[in-house]
């Protein structure tokens, strides 16, 4: 019953929120922050392998 | 929220800051036993009159990981949850009182027995060294203590409900029950092992105990430990931080999420702390090695809401261009400028949390230095300079004083001490660790090895960071003693932001307890029962006591 | 309950990137066998000297070019703390401890692993480079932890 209702104020948010505020820096920034743990992860990694 | 107070009864604001003057001495003591220790790890000063390392390192670890956290975080939860679900009901209070001096009293007793050199055991007390029976007495002490706050929080809580039928509790005082809530399930096991193992064997009622079960019990509790330290500095970055700033939480519902994740996949995860160990198969590490990934994803929600607040925030006040919002943020405030450094060390800390768990690799690390500087990055910054920024309005708030705009800069400059001082320190741990030096270890060339030659430029580093980060520890007390008895007479503010856009449908569903405690207790069934079934089962005769220091 | 499109694909992309990691580890362990140290094998601590092979400790041939090396812990040593292996050996390094927990690092390479009474624990490394490696105890175990080492050089 209440739920076609609370799908609607969801999509309503959702284009009011997105159409707001750019959120691209902080898209940019975690992206940032992924690769610092990609590439700490893959570092050990591999002198792990080395040193088998 | 008819309930929410905008001031702290004083007569709560008077339990939060008992527990905050517990935690600041603490932090004196612990911090002037850290300072020797970098110095003697340096191999250029000897403890005088036969002080033990191990006796420092003990007490570092205990004031520090197990004191200063615990009652600084009781002291906030109280204020917070005073704050936004309103003044605590005489009983309540009470028991809140008697839950502070049972720690405090815990506290004591085992200090007593660690400075006298009876319990040089470091904070692990992994059997079978033995401590005197009054060490372990004085920590169950403590854990009971924080048992009796948490209760005092949840009959609290459960009156607010009460009153507000139909209402989503208020973010802070949610994310303060989530908190106690995780720290009740996992400080059972702590309870486990030093009151049914440890407790009747240093008293010699039993002879023997076994080994792997006590520190399984003990890793139970341990990791969760540090996720009830970095639960509390979230709140202030969810909670607190967007109304410093002078913007809204990015999703207050996503938070409360966040929180539940917490509790589930904080506690099944103790075997990544003994991925070394014999006794445990691979296949059950394996298992709680991918939970404990799995803890990573609450992290990584925060990481987006933070950055997302600080970036709606900027544009907000016009911010253009990539990362144009980065320069609206208010820089010179010291309540925001601490915490958000402690974020900024959070990443390097998150990535070294995600090596180590990593199953095999941790042979590349486990138990040498980098483990030391990991957790200086989570728990030594990121936890404790969000809980120095929060004090910086908490402690005058309660005390009924103002911050001066030279106490705010003196706050600023101890931030940059402070990061400074750990990016030496924690550095060279790092870098000293992947070369194998040792954690937990007074100075040694190991027999003039070639190896541990090499280590000495990163000890003198440590000792070198660890001197400035001393010099960090003066300054904030300096600061938290003039906000507590010597600032201004006056009103500050005790910050709590609002929602962008509040959810109360999804938050008030985030209230379903029976449902999280159930699932968490599934999840912990699910990763120990097989083994520790086996470890009993298969166990090797049990070990003695020894005392070795 | 809401979420912003970016955090969707930020949250896709970091739970991918722990699943690959996962993925990663997990083939290197249960498929290739690089598993961390997890020996089942119990005995007595306080029957160490009288149990095999701790009672004669030791570096021990078993075949060709395969090698065991068997170590008691106690506080504080190592014994036998001077080993030499020859170059390109298989060393099943077998360590228990008479006392309490310790833990057995040859610094520099992966051989890391808790020794912990009751228990025997178990790693193999493959030496494959001449030079001289330091042992060293990274669990504390009272007064001498940091006293408690040993050298392995490996020879032509």
């Amino acid at each position: 019953m209440a739920k076609p209702e609370l799908q609607r104020t969801k999509t309503n948010t959702k284009k009011m929120k997105e159409h707001d505020t750019s959120l691209k820096g902080t898209l940019a920034s975690v992206f940032l922050l992924g690769f610092f743990i990609i590439f700490s992860w893959v570092s050990v990694y591999f002198l792990f392998l080395h040193r088998l | 929220m008819m309930n929410e107070t905008v001031k702290v009864d004083r007569r709560d604001a008077k339990l939060a800051l008992a527990h905050i003057y517990v935690a600041f001495i603490a932090l004196a003591l612990g911090g002037l036993a850290g300072l020797l220790q970098t110095l003697v790890r340096s191999g250029k000063f000897q403890l005088p009159a036969g002080i033990s390392y191990y006796t420092i390192l003990t007490t570092h670890g205990v004031l520090l990981g197990l004191v200063l956290t615990t009652f600084f975080i009781i002291g906030f939860q109280f204020a917070a949850v005073s704050r936004t679900s309103g003044t605590f009901s005489n009983r309540v209070r009470f028991w809140g009182w008697v839950g502070f001096w049972t720690m405090t009293i815990g506290t004591a007793t085992t200090a007593f027995f660690i400075l006298t050199g009876q319990a040089s055991v470091l904070y692990t007390f992994y059997a079978p060294l033995q401590a005197h029976a009054g060490f372990y007495l004085g920590l169950t002490l403590v854990v009971v203590g924080s048992w009796i706050s948490g209760f005092a929080t949840f009959v609290h809580y459960a009156r607010w409900k009460k009153e507000h039928p139909g209402k989503a509790s208020p973010l802070l005082t949610f994310m303060a029950v989530t908190n106690m809530v995780l720290w009740l399930v996992c400080t059972l096991g702590v309870a486990a092992t030093v009151l049914i193992q440890l407790l009747p064997w240093s008293l010699g009622i039993v002879d023997r105990v076994n080994v792997l079960v006590s520190r399984t019990l003990f890793w139970y509790f341990g990791h969760p430990l540090v996720y009830f330290w970095l639960l509390p500095a979230y709140m202030v970055w969810y909670a607190v931080i967007p109304k410093v700033i002078g913007g809204k939480i990015f999703s207050d519902s996503l938070a409360r999420l966040a929180f539940i994740l917490f509790l589930f996949f904080s506690i099944p995860v103790g075997f990544h702390h003994q991925l070394l160990e014999p006794g445990i198969t691979p296949f059950w590490k394996y298992v709680q090695v991918v939970l404990t990934f799995m803890v990573v994803i609450p992290s990584l929600m925060t990481a987006f809401a933070m950055f997302a607040t600080f970036e709606a925030y900027g544009r907000s006040k016009g911010a253009t261009g990539l990362f144009g919002w980065l320069r609206k943020l208010p820089w010179g405030d010291a309540r925001f400028f601490a915490p958000f450094v402690g974020m900024l060390f959070f990443i390097p800390a998150g990535a070294g949390g995600i090596i180590n768990a990593s199953h095999q690799m941790d042979q590349v690390v486990h138990n040498t230095i980098w483990v030391t500087g990991h957790f200086h990055l989570t728990v030594a910054t990121t936890v404790v300079l969000t809980f120095f920024g929060a004090a910086y309005w908490l402690v005058p708030h309660l005390s009924g004083r103002v911050m001066t705009k030279a106490m705010n800069r003196l706050a600023i400059i101890q931030t940059v001490v402070w990061a400074v001082g750990m990016s030496f320190m924690s550095g060279s741990m790092h870098f000293a660790g992947l070369l194998g030096a040792p954690r937990r270890s007074a100075f040694s060339t190991y027999g003039n090895s070639p190896q541990a030659l090499e280590w000495i430029p990163y000890q003198i580093a440590q000792a070198v960071g660890g001197t400035i980060l001393f010099i960090g520890i003066i300054l904030v007390l300096v600061i938290i003693t003039n906000l507590a008895f010597f600032a201004p007479k006056g009103e500050t503010e005790f910050p709590v932001a609002e929602a962008a856009e509040p959810q109360e449908r999804a938050a008030l569903a985030m209230d379903n307890w029976k449902l999280w405690i159930g699932i968490t207790i599934a999840l912990i069934l699910i990763a120990y029962t097989v083994p520790f079934i086996d470890m009993i089962q298969n166990a090797p005769p049990g070990s003695k006591g020894y005392k070795l220091w | 309950m809401h979420m912003h499109k970016y955090e969707k694909i930020w949250l896709t992309f970091g739970i991918a990137c722990l699943f690959v990691f996962l993925t990663v580890i997990g083939v290197s362990a249960f498929a290739e066998g690089k598993q961390p140290p997890s020996c089942l094998t119990t005995i007595d601590p306080e029957k160490v000297d009288q149990t095999p092979p701790f009672n004669k400790p030791g570096l021990v041939k078993t075949g060709d070019n395969e090698y065991q090396l068997n170590i008691v812990v106690s506080a504080f040593a190592f014994t036998p703390n001077q080993i030499e292996i020859p170059k390109g050996a298989k060393v099943t390094i077998n360590v228990t401890s008479k006392d309490v927990i310790h833990g057995f690092e040859v610094a520099g390479t992966n051989i890391n692993m808790m020794v912990e009474p009751g228990y025997i624990n178990t790693i193999t490394k493959t030496f494959n480079q001449t030079g001289e490696y330091t042992i060293l105890c990274n669990e504390y175990c009272g007064a001498g932890h940091h006293m408690m080492t040993g050298r392995i050089k490996v020879v032509e």
